[in-house]
């Protein structure tokens, strides 16, 4: 559709319905009709362009083979976090002081801090704790869930602290230490005996007999008190002062069925959790204690 | 795709090259007189007083709330407006007010064309009023034509000076009335005074100091014409039976000079009364011209009628050449039928209908709405957990709202869970009936973790649906919240 006349200029049809010129292109008989655009639309087009080229200029933006284009004013991404990070910690100064301020039974009292040392403990628990533990503090096998009421080192909120601050059997002086013997493996007991004394354990909660077993329950009685009241009393209820846990509740840690309380006796068991005083700040430490403690189970 | 059937489109003509850029043809409006700009000029006032002032209007909320009338209080999350509160969770008011927005516009434009364009918008009003400075200070176009040719420099240059400077304080002004929606505005209007106001306050006064001075002092219906996606939606929401400012070419054609058409009408010939005075384009504030028919660009301000009637006055001919008509009494006359004047049809009674609709769900539900409120969630990991005494134990989230400028103490209850016990985590309620009850503060959300343990043998494979309730111990309003209850 588009000629070109004498002044080696192109003529342009105009549409008759609209009244409007064509710019010259054509589809299949289609023509595009041409509403100009205003030009200052084209200036803000043109500024756009100048600010992209500037933003590579002063910011990080071309990559190269090993690095990339840093930008004149040396703006990173990782500086910037760590100003907005000293921020948050500024702004939640007032908190974190009262926090440490606060004795732990101050802060469970105060809804206040309640609520801000449980949203510290719930991130705190999810950065340290839940690969152990698991997210919501439902534990696992050999790993305690924390949200019950059964604690093998008690569940006061200084006893679930200290817990936390010293770890059990790690390499903290002051940590939880409290041995399981394994009483088959090194030979202080008898294979008779043991399954007695797993059968008696098991009968103190009144867990079912499995079929085809008939215990003796009179000699795995003499067997525990000879053996396993020292550290669990003689009625089975366990000792928090030295981690030995109540053997007439509904919780088992390494299982209740007969095979799992027979290996139990027969090797021993030896659950490790890590100290945390050094490597969490007290105030931190506190709202864990607090934020567990809330969990439910706490004593 | 069969290319035998090319269809022929019609050509007019042939131009020489056209550009794809438009340059920028600088609109001039002259002042008129008449009922529409009376109309214009009462509306400006009353929109712009409303907007300068109402920040300062006081309601008394009581000692914990603020006093201010309509207020968004951004930092503590909530909206005033007189003796209506709304909370971030209640944003739907806001859709519900966008949805009824909306109709309106719908409904103004089947009955009276582009009523909030011509007259509401911000754009035309702002628009209005900065014209109007620049007609005050440079003069009228005709005045401003003699002075390109006979004033000094220095004079010329002195009134744009004066004139930017107008519209800079107007700009300036209209970006802090816009900051005391959002703070107590006498006290940031001193702390603006004495330069001790939050930077983000004069950041939105600089913004929209800004955006007021291009938008209507350099963009003007340029904003209209292609910014602005309303008026491409409006031709799909008007029709024949609609009043919008129409050229009566069934009166105006053939248009011709006073004299030729006194000359054609004397001979008995066909004359229209169109002087082709042109004083409705010049009167235009996007420069249009009404004659060719409703168009995109027509704002439909009504100042073109102002403009005709009074030439119409001056020849001595009918008022109403161009006035609010439609497009169906323009054909009707033409055909020497009465016109016909049809209010109520299918659009405007469908419109009206829905404006009724939502605005009665939106006061029905702003009437009945409750001053508490509680949610529950119920926790995820884990599900459940069982005591060493056997019971099992569910632990929840409650999230109780007080939503009156006074503490509130809320009684928790739990129902559908034989031999319940309902605990709080931590030491946070006290006990009374054997119920543990909270204190939630004045306008506040209070969050609390919930235990909930039984004894009771549960079914196996239990999910048992549970309602926890929420009882105000002094004046007994209650709100419940529906969860379960999971067992082994």
């Amino acid at each position: 559709m588009a000629d070109t006349n004498a002044h080696g200029a192109h003529k342009h049809d105009v549409d008759a319905v609209s009244g409007v010129a064509t710019t010259g292109h054509e589809w299949d008989g289609i023509r595009e009709l041409n509403n100009p655009l205003p030009r200052w639309w084209l200036w803000t087009f043109y500024a756009c362009i100048v600010w992209a080229v500037i933003y590579w200029i002063v910011y990080p933006a071309w990559p190269l083979v090993t690095g990339y284009t840093s930008g004149v004013l040396g703006w990173k991404s990782r500086e910037a976090i760590q100003v907005q990070l000293a921020d948050l910690r500024t702004q939640r100064a007032a908190f974190a002081d009262k926090l440490q301020a606060a004795s732990l039974e101050e802060i469970e009292a105060s809804p206040e801090l309640l609520a801000f040392a449980r949203a510290q403990g719930r991130a705190a628990f999810g950065d340290n704790c839940a690969p152990c533990h698991g997210a919501g503090a439902a534990g696992s096998r050999g790993y305690p869930n924390l949200n019950d009421d059964d604690w093998l080192w008690g569940g006061s909120l200084e006893q679930v602290q200290q817990t936390i601050l010293h770890g059990i059997r790690s390499t903290d002086a002051d940590a939880h230490v409290g041995d399981m013997p394994a009483f088959g493996r090194d030979a202080m007991l008898q294979r008779p005996e043991i399954v007695a004394a797993a059968d008696y354990v098991r009968s103190l909660s009144g867990l079912p007999v499995p079929q085809g077993v008939t215990p003796d329950l009179a000699k795995g009685k003499d067997v525990f008190e000879a053996n396993c009241a020292a550290c669990h009393g003689p009625d089975g209820k366990g000792n928090p002062e030295l981690g030995a846990p109540n053997l007439t509740d509904g919780i088992w840690l390494y299982g209740s069925s007969r095979d799992n309380v027979i290996a139990s006796v027969t090797n021993g068991r030896a659950g490790i959790m890590p100290a945390w005083a050094g490597r969490l700040d007290p105030t931190t430490i506190k709202a864990l204690t607090v934020y567990v403690h809330a969990l439910g189970g706490g004593r | 795709m069969n290319m035998a059937t090319k269809v022929e489109t019609a050509v007019e003509e042939s131009i020489d090259d056209v550009p794809l850029y438009e340059a920028r043809r600088k609109i001039y409006p002259i002042a008129v007189h008449g009922t529409f700009r009376r109309i214009k000029w009462t509306l400006l006032i009353v929109t712009l007083g409303i907007y300068y002032l109402l920040p300062f209007v006081r309601w008394d909320r009581g000692p914990n709330a603020p006093s201010q009338a309509v207020l968004v209080d951004l930092a503590n999350g909530r909206f005033y407006f007189f003796f209506i509160e709304i909370w971030p969770q209640e944003i739907y008011y806001v859709t519900g007010l966008l949805i009824l927005a909306a109709l309106v516009l719908f409904l103004m434009n089947a009955v009276a064309g582009r009523v909030w364009c011509g007259y509401l918008c911000p754009q035309t009003v702002w628009t209005d009023l900065f014209q109007a400075i620049e007609r005050m200070v440079e003069g009228d176009p005709r005045q401003r034509r003699e002075k390109l040719k006979n004033a000094s420099r220095g004079q010329r240059a002195f009134e744009a000076a004066a004139k930017h400077f107008l519209w800079l304080m107007v700009a300036w002004w209209t970006g802090g009335a816009w900051v005391l929606y959002f703070a107590d505005a006498p006290t940031l209007v001193w702390q603006l005074f004495t330069g001790t106001a939050p930077l983000v306050a004069y950041a939105w006064i600089g913004i929209l100091t800004f955006t007021t001075y291009v938008l209507a002092g350099h963009m003007r219906e340029q904003v209209c014409t292609y910014m602005c996606p309303w008026p491409r939606i409006q031709a799909a929401l008007t029709d024949e039976y609609a009043f919008n400012v129409t050229y009566r070419y069934d009166r105006g054609e053939p248009r011709g000079s006073l004299k030729k058409t006194e000359a054609l009408k004397r001979e008995g010939l066909p004359a229209g009364d169109c002087v082709d005075c042109r004083q409705c384009v010049a009167a235009c504030p996007t420069g249009v011209d009404i004659r060719l028919g409703a168009q995109l660009a027509c704002v439909q301000c009504g100042l073109c009628i102002d403009a005709c009637d009074t030439v119409m006055a001056k020849v001595g001919r009918p008022a109403g050449l161009i006035a609010y008509d439609t497009e169906m009494n323009v054909e009707r006359r033409q055909q020497g039928l009465p016109p016909v004047t049809k209010v109520l049809r299918a659009r405007t009674v469908l419109y009206a209908g829905l404006i009724l609709l939502v605005g009665g769900i939106m006061v029905a539900s702003l009437a009945t709405r409750g001053s508490e409120g509680v949610a529950v969630i119920h926790d995820r990991n884990p599900l459940f957990v069982q005591l060493s005494d056997g019971a099992i134990r569910n632990a929840y989230t409650l999230r109780i709202v007080n939503k009156q400028p006074q503490p509130r103490r809320f009684a928790i209850a739990v129902d559908g869970v034989p031999e319940a016990r309902l605990e709080i985590a931590g030491g946070i309620s006290q006990a009374e009936n054997g119920q543990p009850v909270v204190e939630v503060g004045p306008d506040q959300t209070y969050e609390l973790r919930v235990l909930v343990s039984t004894h009771a043998k549960l079914p196996a494979e239990a999910s048992l649906p549970v309602t926890f309730r929420i009882t105000d111990v002094a004046g007994g309003e209650t709100s419940s919240a529906p969860d379960h209850f999971k067992g082994p």
